[in-house]
Parts: C-alpha cells; sequence; structure tokens
C-alpha cells in the first residue's frame, strides 16, 4: 500500500513519481456529515500549499479543500459530482478527489504520517 | 437541558449538539439516511424541547384570540390551528400551535427558542386566565411519514378518522396519549404528547414501527424536510424584524377579528417577502445570510438554505424586495462567489 499523508486541514496525500492523488481524511468525512455536492478547479489550474483549491458542500456546512503541496490539477474525480457520497462512504478510495501534478515532492516530507496525523486528530477532538 | 429520551438517544449512537440549551440529537444513522426514511416509511422525532404551555380560564379562548392572527374560532374542540403571535407593530414573537381541549382549556406549542419569552408576554395579555408552563411535565414525540398512521392502528383504529389538524386521546402501550395530526415534515403524521414519565414510549414506537422501515430522526433531517415542505424556522425566516406579510403567513392572519398588532399590519406595507429560491446548474448550498444578488447589486439575503435529495437540487429561502416575482433569475453569493438561482415559492414538495 502506498503511503499516505495528512495536513492539519484533514487532507490526505499519496505520491506516485510527482503526481499526488488527494482526498479528506475519514474525520474530516464524518465531522462534515452527508457530502452532498463538490466543486472542483478547472484542469491545469495551479495552486501553492495552504490555497483553497475545492469546496465540499455537507448538509451541516461548507467547507474549503486545501492544496497539501505546490502543483498543478490534472484530472478530478469526476464521479463525485453524481455520487458525492463515496466522499463519505470510501474517503480513502472510491472518494479520491483530485490529482496534482506536484513541483517540489520535498514537500511530502513535512506532511504528517498517519500515525502522527492520528494523535493530532485525538488531541484536537477533546 | 434533557429531554426524558436524551438517554435513549445515546444509546441509539447520535451526534448531540446544543439546540438553544438543550442537548438534542442532530442525527442518528445520518441526516440523508433519516430524511429518506421519513419521505418514505417513518421517522420518529423527539421533539420534547419546545415549549408546551397550557391556559385555563373563563375567558381563556378571548386572551388566545387576542394573542394571535389566525382566528381561535374557526376551530372546535379537539382542534388545532396554526399561528404567528404578534407584537404591537404586527412584528412576529412566535409562531405557535395552539390545540383547543375544551371550551375554556388551551395548550400552546411554541418554539424552543422562545419559551422564556413567550411565557412571559402570555402573562402580560392573560387578563385573569391561568397560564402554566409544562415544557418538563410533558413529553412531546413526532412520528411522521407515510407509514405513521400504519404505527398508530395497531393501537387504535380510530386514528384512521383523524383529520390534519385535529387531535384524540388514544392508549399507546396502556400509556394515556394525546395524538395530534400535525408535524413539520411535509408528511401524513402526528404529534404525540404524554407525561414525561412514560419514556418508554421512545423505545415501544421504534419496535412497532420496526416493520414499516422506521429510524430514529434527528433536528437534521427535520431541518430539510421542513425546508422541502416550505415550513418557517423561528429564528432564521422569520423573527422580530418581519411581520406575517413579509413572510408567506398571510393566510393566516385573519383582519376580520381583533388581535394585537392588528392595527399596524393593517397599515403596514411590506419593504421584502419571503420566497423560495433554487439554486439553477450547481449544487453549491447557500446559507444563511448569503447575499441575494440582481443587476449587481445585493437586493436580500438568504435565511435557510440546504440541499434537497427529494429535488436533487440546492433549496432555500430568502427576503427580496417585494416587487420580485416567481421565476425571477437572481444571483447568490456564496463564498465569494455568484452562483444563478431562481425564486420560486417555498412549497418545494408535496406529498
Amino acid at each position: 500500500m502506498t503511503e499516505k499523508r495528512f495536513t492539519q486541514d484533514h487532507e490526505w496525500v499519496e505520491l506516485s513519481g510527482d503526481i499526488a492523488t488527494i482526498g479528506i481524511s475519514n474525520f474530516a468525512q464524518d465531522q462534515l456529515g452527508d457530502i452532498v455536492s463538490i466543486e472542483f478547479p478547472t484542469i491545469n489550474s495551479k495552486f501553492k500549499q495552504k490555497d483553497a483549491m475545492a469546496i465540499v458542500d455537507s448538509v451541516k456546512a461548507s467547507s474549503d479543500i486545501y492544496c497539501p503541496m505546490d502543483g498543478t490539477i490534472i484530472e478530478v474525480n469526476e464521479n463525485l459530482e453524481d455520487h458525492p457520497e463515496l466522499i463519505n462512504k470510501s474517503p480513502y478510495d472510491q472518494g479520491w478527489i483530485l490529482k496534482l501534478k506536484v513541483s517540489d515532492i520535498s514537500q511530502f516530507e513535512n506532511l504528517m504520517t498517519q500515525q502522527q496525523y492520528e494523535k493530532f486528530v485525538g488531541e484536537n477532538k477533546g | 437541558m434533557r429531554t426524558p429520551f436524551f438517554e435513549n438517544h445515546v444509546k441509539l449512537g447520535a451526534k448531540i449538539v446544543d439546540f438553544h440549551g438543550w442537548d438534542m440529537p442532530l442525527q442518528y444513522s445520518g441526516i440523508l439516511d433519516e430524511q429518506k426514511a421519513v419521505r418514505s416509511n417513518a421517522g420518529l422525532f423527539d421533539i420534547s424541547h419546545m415549549g408546551r404551555f397550557r391556559i385555563t380560564g373563563e375567558t381563556s379562548e378571548d386572551c388566545i384570540q387576542n394573542l394571535i392572527t389566525n382566528d381561535i374560532s374557526e376551530i372546535t374542540e379537539n382542534q388545532a390551528i396554526y399561528s404567528p403571535m404578534c407584537n404591537e407593530e404586527g412584528r412576529i414573537i412566535d409562531d405557535v400551535i395552539v390545540s383547543k381541549i375544551a371550551q375554556d382549556e388551551f395548550l400552546i406549542v411554541v418554539n424552543s427558542s422562545n419559551i422564556k419569552k413567550d411565557f412571559e408576554w402570555i402573562q402580560r395579555h392573560l387578563d385573569g386566565n391561568k397560564l402554566k408552563d409544562e415544557t418538563q411535565k410533558v413529553a412531546l414525540l413526532a412520528l411522521q411519514g407515510p407509514k405513521a398512521q400504519a404505527i398508530i392502528e395497531k393501537h387504535t383504529s380510530e386514528i384512521t378518522k383523524l383529520k390534519p389538524f385535529h387531535f384524540m386521546k388514544a392508549k399507546l402501550h396502556g400509556q394515556d396519549c394525546m395524538i395530534s395530526r400535525t408535524g413539520y415534515t411535509g408528511e401524513d403524521g402526528f404529534e404525540i404528547f404524554f407525561d414525561s414519565s412514560n419514556s418508554i414510549l421512545w423505545e415501544k414506537l421504534l419496535s412497532d414501527g420496526q416493520i414499516f422501515g422506521i429510524k430514529p430522526a434527528g433536528l437534521g433531517a427535520r431541518d430539510i424536510l421542513r425546508l422541502e415542505a416550505g415550513m418557517m424556522l423561528y429564528g432564521n425566516d422569520i423573527d422580530e424584524s418581519v411581520t406575517p406579510l413579509d413572510a408567506p403567513l398571510k393566510w393566516a392572519v385573519k383582519f376580520e377579528k381583533n388581535f394585537i398588532g392588528k392595527n399596524a399590519l393593517e397599515r403596514n406595507e411590506p419593504q421584502k417577502r419571503l420566497v423560495g429560491f433554487e439554486i439553477v446548474g450547481s449544487k453549491r448550498v447557500a446559507r444563511q445570510n448569503d447575499q441575494i444578488i440582481y443587476e449587481g447589486k445585493s437586493v436580500g439575503r438568504v435565511t435557510s438554505g440546504t440541499f434537497s435529495p427529494t429535488l436533487g437540487k440546492s433549496i432555500g429561502f430568502c427576503y427580496v424586495p417585494p416587487y420580485m416575482q416567481f421565476g425571477q433569475d437572481i444571483q447568490i453569493l456564496i463564498g465569494g462567489k455568484n452562483y444563478d438561482a431562481k425564486l420560486r415559492s417555498t412549497r418545494f414538495y408535496k406529498k
């Protein structure tokens, strides 16, 4: 299994070469509740780390998805347009959100490991 | 504060939120799942956080007639009526449901956010009648959905004859209940009043409804259901800054009778009106206070917004200038970006 890294804004990243697949964590989808829509950025748009690049709307709130690493959007999960609930049902697999061609793969190392993220979430729950 | 069913909610794994000082279930299995259960089968809601007042006395009907804009003389015993309750300026203090228990006895259900304010207001206009807050003493559950009647019918076949906005007395699992054919979901259904000590009824009704696909349903599903059905939520859509004529509640204002606020409402020229909207070409959800944009200018604001699973569209209510008609194209500013939308009636869903 490919290693996942996490941001403090609850995105996850998997890196394969210089292509990053991005989604939101199980904790994030649970906090948001049922997701009803997603607004993607356009293909080829460029983002810096921590830029807001997509928006998910749940039955409870709207939430920005932040770019975890500098890069260019190369693909979005169009399946989510008709089935946004996949983010709830399968946040780490079928619910992936978009793919990014990253410009600096060293940024991956600065993201939290699964273990660090779980600790982070545990502390932020209380 | 907690209702008699708080432990039941926790046991069912509900997400609990603070709602005007009450620890209430936001959701159990999921907001959309519960919404669907109510539209297709049945849902059970704990609404014991709503205020229940009893008014008794020889002139209690006159007292209520003065307090509400709707006409209490239109109903007889065992019937209920919806009405705004206004201040002298014709602005909405609350919207309530009044049940006529007897010639000299009425039960008023008020919004949980307004319990204290309403009690004080009513007390000032009692005119020698008695007012009692029974919110803690009386439990209140809402059983809503197309299968609601079948669930109650097992206990009393009389329920099939009960008309909308009528109520009857019945025993459910040996407990004395008052069952009214009312609700806040746009579906057929009942609101069931009983003594708070009989909290076992929550579990009993859920198990009665099991074969019909009943689900416990929380505040999240309730909000979507009432929005789809075009029902106002006090504090969001209506409050003391608006009159029933600004909101689509003119039907519940009867100028042939007297009531507090009548003079002001007769002179009133509405400056804005509440209408429904649906977002076109996007499923982004508009939220409370998002701006309504027309010809590049802000002309109003969203009061409630949600995604309607029944329509598959993002919908809501907003205030716009009174000249704007249904069908009008507008835009809504959501998170710094304009989205196309269309004004329409607030009745998004009719069963």
